[in-house]
């Protein structure tokens, strides 16, 4: 890992000002996907930005029709949050099934919604839920937010400090994990919410999160595992490597569709 | 180049670092605590899984610069004195090492769920062990090690 230069602020305009003023800045939340690319040499920044010390960033809340997780919140806490398990209990088991124990008590939502690894499970969750992207100085849409594999509308000082939610009628996100790293191979969250019908998969395509047209309005019509069972999705851009080939995947987010819709109940 | 100063086993430590320092190379290579291993340092195989504050991460793919000011508890921290914890003592009780590399990670992540559940079930410490890899296989001896040690605890290290 080439060397950089640590910042340590303890509000949100210095860190703002440590981002400005780096060369090649990059925020550190949890580092569970940063530092494994840096070690690789995939990310060589001169800065690193922790938002460890800034306050109000680990924080969820209630707002009635939605629930708001702050960006430095780990998966451990979303999945032990009562109010997450309460209004969005797909959410809460989504987070629980992410990498392992160690992996969740230091990985953050803001992270991995930053980071965009095309097999990474918050980006389904955010698509299908309908979910908004809070940053220091604006609000971008989920949908407009994930631009494929790895690229975000993020600028290069932009820092998230907040997801919000909103609360579906039903959700529930079904996942077929590589069992060493137990990234997605394919991940279907399906959602019955303010958003519509929406069934959103990660971990399948090399452009990251999409959604599939089809099965959402068969689902509309009749909300049943059985209306998308025989719905099947192209193989054009499917990843493809030793975990699952590309016509294995496209079976799976079958598979994990129907799973998703019969674990809403 | 920064200085990190943090609790470790109950002792403050300071040390001048890099700041792409690991955790695991502070605790390794400045202060001499060996007892953290590094096996695969790619967050995957858990051998060198500490305490940050009370839950249990993986000090491979932590910055010493971000456990600055930090309580952390490695496996030389667990004992007191000639008594082992109640989690190193299931591990000898029940066999639960064979070469011995992974056990350090295993009896801290092993407490951090002892922590959280006095009587976890041979599923939950199976589902618990995700990130913990024993390449000797010894998981079966390893889990009843885990339940034994965990009730042992009481709920509480």
């Amino acid at each position: 890992m080439n060397d950089f230069t640590y910042h340590a602020p303890t509000s949100m305009d210095e860190a703002l000002g440590a981002l400005r003023g780096a060369e090649g800045g990059k925020v550190i939340a949890g580092g569970q996907s940063l530092l494994p690319i840096m070690k690789l040499n995939l990310a060589m920044p001169s800065d690193l930005v922790s938002l460890a010390g800034v306050p109000g960033l680990a924080d969820i809340a209630d707002g009635g029709d939605s629930v708001t997780v702050g960006a430095m919140c780990t998966h451990a806490q979303v999945a032990a949050s009562a109010i997450v398990q309460g209004r969005i209990p797909a959410l809460a088991a989504m987070a629980d099934g992410i990498g392992d124990a160690q992996v969740r008590n230091a990985g953050t939502i803001g992270g991995s919604v930053a980071h965009n690894d095309p097999a990474a499970d918050y980006p389904a969750a955010c698509v299908a839920l309908g979910a908004t992207i809070v940053t220091d100085r604006r609000e971008i849409s989920a949908d407009d937010f994930f631009r494929g594999m790895f690229m975000t509308p993020l600028e290069e000082d932009e820092v998230i400090t907040a997801v919000r939610f909103p609360v579906p009628a039903r959700a529930a996100y079904a996942k077929f994990a590589n069992p060493a790293s137990k990234y997605a191979i394919a991940g279907v969250m399906v959602a019955d919410g303010p958003a519509g019908m929406r069934v959103a998969v990660t971990g399948a395509s090399g452009d990251g999160v999409f959604r599939v047209a089809a099965m959402e309005a068969a689902l509309g019509d009749s909300f049943s595992g059985d209306a998308v069972a025989g719905i099947s999705v192209s193989t054009d851009g499917m990843l493809s490597d030793t975990a699952a080939g590309a016509e294995y995947r496209a079976h799976l987010v079958t598979v994990m569709a129907r799973r998703a819709v019969e674990a809403c109940g | 180049m920064p200085t990190v100063t943090m609790t470790v086993n109950g002792m403050e430590r300071s040390g001048t670092v890099e700041g792409r320092t690991l955790l695991v190379e502070f605790l390794r290579e400045h202060l001499g605590l060996t007892g953290t291993h590094v096996g695969c340092d790619t967050s995957q195989c858990g051998a060198c899984v500490v305490h940050v504050n009370g839950t249990s991460v993986k000090s491979c793919t932590c910055l010493a610069v971000q456990a600055d000011g930090a309580d952390v508890t490695t496996i030389e921290g667990l004992a007191n004195g000639a008594d082992l914890h109640p989690m190193q003592e299931a591990f000898r009780e029940h066999h639960g090492l064979q070469c011995g590399f992974c056990t350090p990670g295993m009896v801290l992540s092993a407490v951090d769920l002892a922590n959280q559940n006095s009587d976890p079930s041979e599923h939950e410490v199976r589902e618990w062990l995700e990130g913990n890899l024993c390449r000797c296989t010894g998981y079966h001896n390893i889990v009843k090690a885990v339940q034994a040690g965990a009730q042992a605890m009481g709920g509480g290290s």
